[in-house]
């Protein structure tokens, strides 16, 4: 009883596992840790976080070592881990503000309150390859780790300040009132229930918060290119780029008993707020024009998914919010947009054409044939009048020249 | 209206498997580290009230949470979730795909759902009690104590006319099928005939339009007043619609232009030389290789096959 083993595709099944380890394994090198992974690949054990939609650095960094590194495989393994754990809580809002910032830069205006902060950031060099790198030896990391540590002993710490809590641009902007108000949509949604959509199937229009929770899932390569298509061209958003953090976020749950909140740690995250002119249509006649701000968050250090984010979701806002003209291009068509942006789903769906398709192509086969049949019939009935007119006009078909092709022998 | 409801949790409560987790299988293959049919029994339990609805509703797609799963999406995640959510220890399962049980990816869903329910496993189509499939009808006549879940890649026969999903689901609302009308009218001007292979359009019960998951045009009389209940599954659609027995199902069709199959009685099977099912074309290796057709549903083909050498034996 149980297992019947039936011919052909188990074993077959079997011997590809098989041979995937052996390709992983055959050049016989150390096998990386996942603490390796977990520190020196951190960008992409945060990719794989945020896209797997599970904030769990070590199973990240396993995910990315039993994938190979392959981003999808990485994300989608994590998202299947993720529907066999229970859902014991959810955590309560938390605000951006809150953050313990690495990093934080505003486009808008070069002196902000807290000021601006470089961070860590690969922005500012040149790319060039460093072979350095290919020697690299933990001597060698350890003595430049201690070299930096004595510098840092050098600077001056101010005293009394909480160390990286900044305020926010865009609460600057509020005050200065060139800010524009969340729509009334937009509010009565907020004070309900954020949508769930693992949850609850999407369904459109969708609300604010299914969209943003969609696109901080979403992949990152199919955000930005519904971002870049709108600000390149095929929309008209101009946006800037009012705020963009790196850091860490605490995470509260409430207390079952006493439902106090109580904080259970903190996770890395980025997060975006861009603005853009509030197209006219959107600005009620007797309000003055603003900026409206789109939002993106994501898991992790991601600059390129949260600004892209950020601005679709602004692009998105604007969309709903006017009918008839302004924005425009495929970026500003919600369905669109939401639809497309999920890796685990895109790249299955995509990948499943490797599936067996015996019995559809066999069917597609037969309509191919009836159709041919019925070109065929339509040519020879087209050949057939062609035939009577030009017997008719005593027209000369149509020959090929002499020594057409010989060029081409000779070579 | 509250006895009603609850009759509705009585029933919930009773087809739910409950200590499933805890009952030792008969061959006690199960692995105990998931969850008997590895969703939890909420997750489970969602995908068995949309399944109610639908069948309450012929035709209709009705949304529902789908779980990610430990398989891709488009890879039978819908048709998955729909067995995992129905299955029960005494269930005996028969997966294929194609119409074969040994495809690769047949023996892959079999794989998890063997390990994560322990439950019997079959390729005999009137041994199994739930029979997950995928492109495929299987040939013998299914009982109304079978049910075949269907894995389905689209969910809306819409798509092909309005892909926007936020449209067509106003259009099923309004039954506003005039655009596949079109579509089928301008398909016969140019091809000379329904140029629809698979996935062919179907009106179930006289009011939705439903797609039929991408069987042959072979399969689908099949679907209609059949007396088996037949489940759809759409994983990353997340929808799920049923056809209860004895439905009414038409494919879309002119008076003169009628609904036709691939059925070709000239060609027959090289293997059990059956000429009543539908083929595929195989290439014979060989000093003179060339194409053949075979039974597309290998377990009926192979039941013919060894029931002819029986015959053939007791002759002798």
């Amino acid at each position: 009883m149980g297992y019947v083993a039936v011919k052909g595709g188990t074993q077959a099944v079997l011997n590809a596992e098989q041979l995937v380890e052996y390709f992983r394994l055959k050049g016989e090198s150390e096998p990386i840790t996942t603490d390796q992974i977990e520190q020196q690949m951190r960008l992409a054990v945060d990719r794989a976080m945020s896209e797997g939609s599970l904030y769990a650095p070590e199973l990240a960094a396993l995910a990315l070592k039993q994938s190979e590194g392959d981003a999808l495989e990485a994300s989608f393994l994590l998202r299947a881990y993720r529907s066999t754990v229970p859902r014991l809580a959810y955590s309560l809002p938390t605000q951006g503000a809150k953050m313990r910032l690495l990093r934080r830069i505003s486009s808008t205006f070069k002196d902000i309150p807290g000021g601006q902060l470089l961070g860590p950031t690969r922005d500012y060099q040149v790319r060039l390859l460093n072979p350095l790198l290919t020697k690299e030896t933990s001597a060698t990391t350890r003595r430049y780790l201690a070299e930096l540590e004595e510098k840092l002993k050098k600077v001056p710490v101010e005293s009394g300040q909480p160390i990286g809590i900044f305020p926010k641009v865009a609460d600057s902007m509020r005050t200065l009132g060139i800010l524009a108000e969340p729509t009334a949509q937009d509010k009565a949604e907020a004070a309900t229930e954020p949508y769930d959509t693992t949850r609850k199937a999407l369904s459109f229009p969708a609300p604010r918060s299914a969209r943003l929770q969609t696109m901080a899932r979403g992949e990152v390569g199919s955000l930005l290119t519904f971002a870049y298509s709108s600000v390149r061209g095929y929309g008209d958003t101009h946006p800037t780029l009012g705020e963009l953090r790196v850091g860490y976020l605490p995470v509260a749950v409430a207390h079952p008993m006493t439902g106090e909140a109580v904080e259970i740690g903190e996770i890395l995250a980025t997060e975006c707020e861009m603005v853009s002119r509030v197209t006219e249509a959107e600005e009620s006649e007797e309000s003055q024009p603003k900026f409206g701000l789109g939002y993106g968050f994501s898991f992790g250090h991601s600059e390129v998914k949260t600004i892209s984010m950020a601005i679709i979701d602004r692009v998105l806002s604007a969309a709903k919010e006017l009918t008839g003209h302004g924005q425009s291009g495929p970026a500003a068509d919600e369905e669109f947009v939401l639809q497309h942006i999920d890796g685990i789903e895109s790249s299955g769906f995509t990948a499943h054409f490797k599936l067996p398709h015996y019995v559809t192509f066999q069917a597609d086969l037969s309509v191919l044939e009836s159709t041919r049949e019925h070109k065929a019939a339509k040519s020879v009935e087209a050949a057939e009048q062609r035939r009577q007119i030009t017997s008719k006009h005593k027209l000369k078909p149509l020959g090929i020249a002499p020594g057409m092709g010989e060029e081409e022998e000779d070579e | 209206m509250e006895q009603a409801q609850n009759w509705l949790n009585d029933f919930l409560e009773q087809s739910t498997p409950r200590e499933a987790a805890l009952e030792e299988t008969a061959d006690g293959e199960r692995d105990t580290l998931y969850n008997f049919g590895m969703l939890d029994e909420d997750s489970k339990r969602e995908v068995r009230r949309k399944l109610l609805k639908a069948v309450a509703i012929p035709g209709h797609q009705v949304p529902f949470a789908s779980r990610d799963l430990p398989i891709a999406r488009g890879w039978g995640t819908g048709g998955l979730q729909v067995t995992l959510a129905l299955i029960e220890p005494h269930d005996i399962l028969k997966v294929i795909d194609q119409g074969d049980d040994a495809s690769v990816n047949a023996v892959n869903l079999r794989r998890l759902i063997q390990k994560t329910t322990g439950v019997e496993i079959t390729s005999d189509t009137l041994e199994a009690t739930i029979i997950q499939s995928r492109h495929r009808i299987p040939e013998e006549l299914l009982r109304d104590d079978q049910i075949l879940v269907l894995q389905v890649p689209m969910a809306d026969p819409l798509r092909w006319v309005e892909p926007a999903v936020e449209r067509a689901t106003e259009m099923h609302a309004e039954a506003d099928y005039g655009p596949m009308w079109v579509y089928m009218y301008e398909s016969v001007v140019r091809t000379g005939d329904m140029n629809i292979s698979s996935q062919y359009p179907v009106m179930v019960a006289e009011r939705y339009l439903m797609d039929p998951s991408p069987i042959p045009r072979y399969d689908v009389p099949r679907l209609h007043r059949a007396e088996t209940l037949y489940l759809f599954g759409a994983g990353r659609e997340k929808r799920v619609y049923a056809i209860p027995p004895y439905t009414n199902v038409a494919p879309l069709e002119f008076e003169d232009y009628p609904f036709t199959t691939e059925h070709n009685p000239q060609q027959h099977c090289e293997k059990c030389g059956a000429n009543d099912t539908f083929l595929t074309s195989h290439y014979l290796e060989g000093q003179s290789g060339r194409w053949a057709y075979f039974c597309s549903d290998t377990s009926y083909c192979d039941k013919r096959t060894s029931n002819q050498s029986v015959i053939r034996e007791e002759s002798r």
